[in-house]
């Protein structure tokens, strides 16, 4: 289970992008942050793995504080947390196996790894991810020859075979087109059910959210300002979500409202 | 297809693809990579002890080189010296850029019958392949020790390097400018005029600023085998176990190619 | 109006353009004619050298390809001083690079040590470098390994470093997400995107240093620019025509070579 009470990141600029988040996650539930660029969603998810470092509060996993651990703690720990990226980010110039095993490096000596000797279990287990993900018979393919489809199940299948205790995903489907949206959305979710992980993602595609989450977190200016069931996220919420609580209903003419739905759409 | 694959691999084990054709053939390759460095090594005599040998040698070298000497003396020798080697660069890339402009555009493959163009090609590549030292030694056999041979030399080496980059220059020309000049009835001679030269000319001044900036620094050595400017200064300050001085003329070479670089990379960002 | 249009001039630059342009080519043409007198070239020596080159020319054909049993020893060893020369230096501008490259250079000081070293061990000639190490080492080869070693850093070690500065930090995120250790990180997120870079700069280099290598030996470091220098000491100008085609070879070769590994490793 993942707890992150009263996170604060204020970046060097001066910044504040985290205002003191607090939320659990557990179980095999997926849930899914959504909110306004700039409104801290990415800082949240970096901040828990400690890519970025936040400046005050607390992260737990089960019973680790990932915020009070020292470097090589940390690097222990994060063999706990799968991470998949908006730009996939494999190492282009490797091959699909190396990317996949690549997952297992904390639980490889430095010498092994360096002669690209994994144990005979992590190789039969990425043979069976690969499957799993669709990309069976890609092992030897550079990652830079796949599509961004394709490169993304390779990302998941790098976060899946670490085994993690909890996947968190940044913004998995920017970069691909809505049909392998879904498909890599649908995977996720498979995911969570079938290795009983829950799956933090962060997503600005609301529908996307509604149809795949279990939980919705809405993050406004870096404070959590919704939070429920894919069914609570009604036109209130969206407003409290995207235009700081403004009701656009109460205020605006009706010819108006329906101009802001279909901007709301297209976003 | 995939599943063929993974069953003929054994499950369980995977083996990074290798870029040669297998990995015994990989290893084979890295084994006389492995035995060439070590015969190299061993051609070579490097050792150890002259390791250390040449350690302790170089202690005494640089107390024997620190402080740099500047007397008066040889404050004149070095000015002598890093005098003449500009003025040899100048000399040497304005006599070359003359020379290689006609090479340049011979060695022109849109502009040019073939076997014009591989005649030029020659030239150039012959002109590239030597070290400007092993030409300035040639030099100073047919001419003679002094400024001449080094002249000789650098305007030589200017003829490569320049005629090469100009001719890519003329190939990348936009042959449209070229058949609107002869659309007017323009003769050859205009078509150079009109058609070409207005495309190249910005180059050819960039180009010309950048090989003196290298002419500056090979000026400074082909001295060494007699090609006249601050080479031959230092050479003669190694000869006599002057080292002192020897310091003094290698900190001044430096200085004078940094100087150099700097005003080449400022005159050219002016005028392109 | 219509007896201005008449005399309308058009002039290709204005008087401000016309004038900067004069004064550059002035001040070419009289760099060249200050820069020609101060050098008091001996003009009998400049008339009598195209005779003179043609009569060394002509004493050099044809080569004596005898000699060439003599000068393959030499050969090889201006081909081991290239390839040694150019492998200590790959070696130790690989952590230069790392302090030389804004990314990985741990701080201020230290980034601009790198610098330093890039830029001083190239603005001096690998024939000086030569001359340096013949007086530490003695005359022979090692003293030319070292002076091409130490002179090709500056150059490896500043593209190497820009190549660290290219790369995708993102990668090197993705394999630290994992729990990688900083040297698995270094294996598996650096090292693959500067391979393509660390292959063509060594390459390259090495194609660089196989002609510096032919001329070393003027000041007594090794290789096939002892056998020049004694050929022509000697006037023996066939055998000096047979060196320079055997380096023509070499460096036509190496240049090929070098070409065909930067096009492989991409």
């Amino acid at each position: 289970m993942l707890t992150v009470s009263d996170l604060h990141k204020t970046y060097e600029t001066g910044d504040e992008a985290l205002g003191g988040v607090s939320m659990e996650v557990s179980g095999n539930e997926i849930v899914a942050i959504v909110g306004p660029s700039g409104a801290g969603k990415s800082t949240l998810i970096r901040c828990i793995n400690r890519l970025t470092e936040p400046t005050a509060g607390e992260v737990w996993l089960d019973d680790t504080e990932i915020t009070g651990l020292d470097t090589a703690e940390l690097r222990k720990a994060r063999r706990d947390m799968g991470m998949i990226f908006q730009e996939f980010n494999l190492v282009e110039r490797l091959t699909v196996m190396e990317n996949v095993l690549s997952g297992r490096l904390g639980y490889t000596s430095n010498w092994k790894a360096l002669r690209r000797k994994f144990a005979g279990e992590d190789v039969q287990r990425a043979y069976e991810i690969l499957d799993r993900v669709g990309l069976g018979g890609y092992d030897n393919s550079r990652a830079d020859e796949l599509s961004g489809g394709q490169r993304q199940r390779v990302g998941i299948a790098r976060a899946v075979i670490q085994r993690p205790k909890i996947l968190l995903v940044d913004e998995p489907t920017s970069s691909l087109d809505p049909e392998t949206s879904r498909s890599v959305m649908e995977l996720l979710t498979d995911i969570a059910t079938d290795d009983d992980i829950p799956v933090l993602i962060n997503i600005h595609e609301i529908d996307l959210a509604i149809d795949y989450a279990d939980r919705i977190v809405g993050l406004s200016d870096g404070e959590i300002v919704f939070e429920g069931p894919p069914e609570a996220l009604d036109e209130e919420g969206r407003d409290v979500i995207y235009r700081g609580g403004e009701s656009r209903v109460g205020r605006a003419a009706p010819d108006e409202t329906t101009d802001s739905l279909t901007t709301e759409k297209r976003e | 297809m995939s599943l063929e694959e993974q069953t003929s691999t054994e499950y369980g084990s995977w083996e990074r693809p290798s870029a040669f054709y297998n990995k015994y053939i990989k290893w084979v390759i890295y084994g006389l990579i492995v035995v060439f460095v070590v015969w190299s090594m061993w051609d070579i005599r490097i050792s150890f002890a002259r390791f250390v040998a040449g350690i302790d040698a170089a202690v005494d070298l640089v107390q024997n080189m620190v402080p740099p000497e500047l007397t008066p003396r040889k404050r004149e020798l070095l000015v002598e010296g890093l005098v003449e080697s500009i003025n040899m660069s100048i000399v040497a890339t304005v006599i070359g850029i003359l020379i290689s402009l006609p090479v340049g555009f011979l060695a022109a493959e849109n502009l040019m019958p073939s076997s014009v163009y591989y005649a030029s090609r020659g030239v150039i590549s012959i002109s590239r392949s030597f070290h400007e030292l092993i030409v300035a030694i040639v030099a100073v056999k047919a001419v003679g020790f002094g400024p001449l041979a080094g002249v000789i030399a650098l305007s030589f080496k200017t003829i490569g390097f320049f005629g090469k980059l100009l001719a890519e220059e003329l190939e990348d020309i936009d042959s449209g400018q070229l058949d609107a000049i002869r659309a007017v009835g323009g003769s050859r001679f205009q078509v150079l005029l009109y058609g070409v030269l207005p495309q190249v000319l910005p180059r050819i001044v960039g180009l010309s600023i950048y090989r003196w900036d290298i002419n500056i620094r090979h000026s400074t050595v082909v001295g060494i085998v007699g090609a006249g400017g601050i080479g031959v200064t230092l050479l003669n300050s190694f000869q006599k176990y002057d080292y002192d001085f020897s310091l003094t003329i290698i900190l001044a070479i430096v200085a004078i190619v940094l100087v150099g670089e700097a005003v080449s990379a400022i005159v050219r960002r002016r005028v392109q | 109006m219509a007896a201005e249009s008449d005399d309308r001039e058009w002039r290709r630059f204005s008087p401000t353009q016309r004038a900067l342009r004069a004064l550059g080519v002035g001040l070419a043409v009289a760099a060249f004619v200050v820069s020609w007198r101060a050098l008091d070239i001996n003009y009998e020596y400049a008339a009598t050298a195209p005779r003179e080159t043609y009569d060394l020319l002509s004493r050099m054909y044809p080569p004596d390809l005898g000699y060439v049993t003599e000068i393959l020893p030499p050969l090889i060893e201006t081909i081991h001083i290239s390839i040694l020369g150019t492998a200590f230096a790959v070696l130790i501008s690989l952590p230069i690079a790392f302090l030389a490259a804004e990314n990985t250079s741990p701080n201020r000081a230290t980034y601009y040590l790198g610098k330093f070293i890039v830029s001083f061990t190239r603005s001096v000639n690998v024939i000086i470098w030569a001359l340096i190490f013949v007086v530490l080492f003695g005359s022979g080869a090692l003293a030319g390994v070292l002076a091409i070693a130490v002179r090709s850093i500056g150059f490896t070690a500043k593209l190497i470093a820009e190549g660290i500065e290219e790369i995708d930090h993102g990668q090197v995120e993705a394999i630290r997400a994992t729990g990688a250790s900083p040297f698995q990180v270094l294996m598996y997120a650096i090292a693959p995107q500067i391979k393509p870079a660390f292959v063509g700069v060594s390459t390259y280099r090495w194609d660089i240093n196989v002609r510096a290598s032919t001329i070393i030996g003027f000041v007594g470091a090794g290789g096939i620019g002892v056998a020049l220098t004694t050929s022509i000491n000697s006037f023996a100008w066939d055998n000096v025509l047979t060196i320079l085609i055997a380096i023509l070879g070499v460096v036509v070769f190496s240049e090929v070579f070098s070409a065909y590994m930067r096009r492989k490793v991409r």
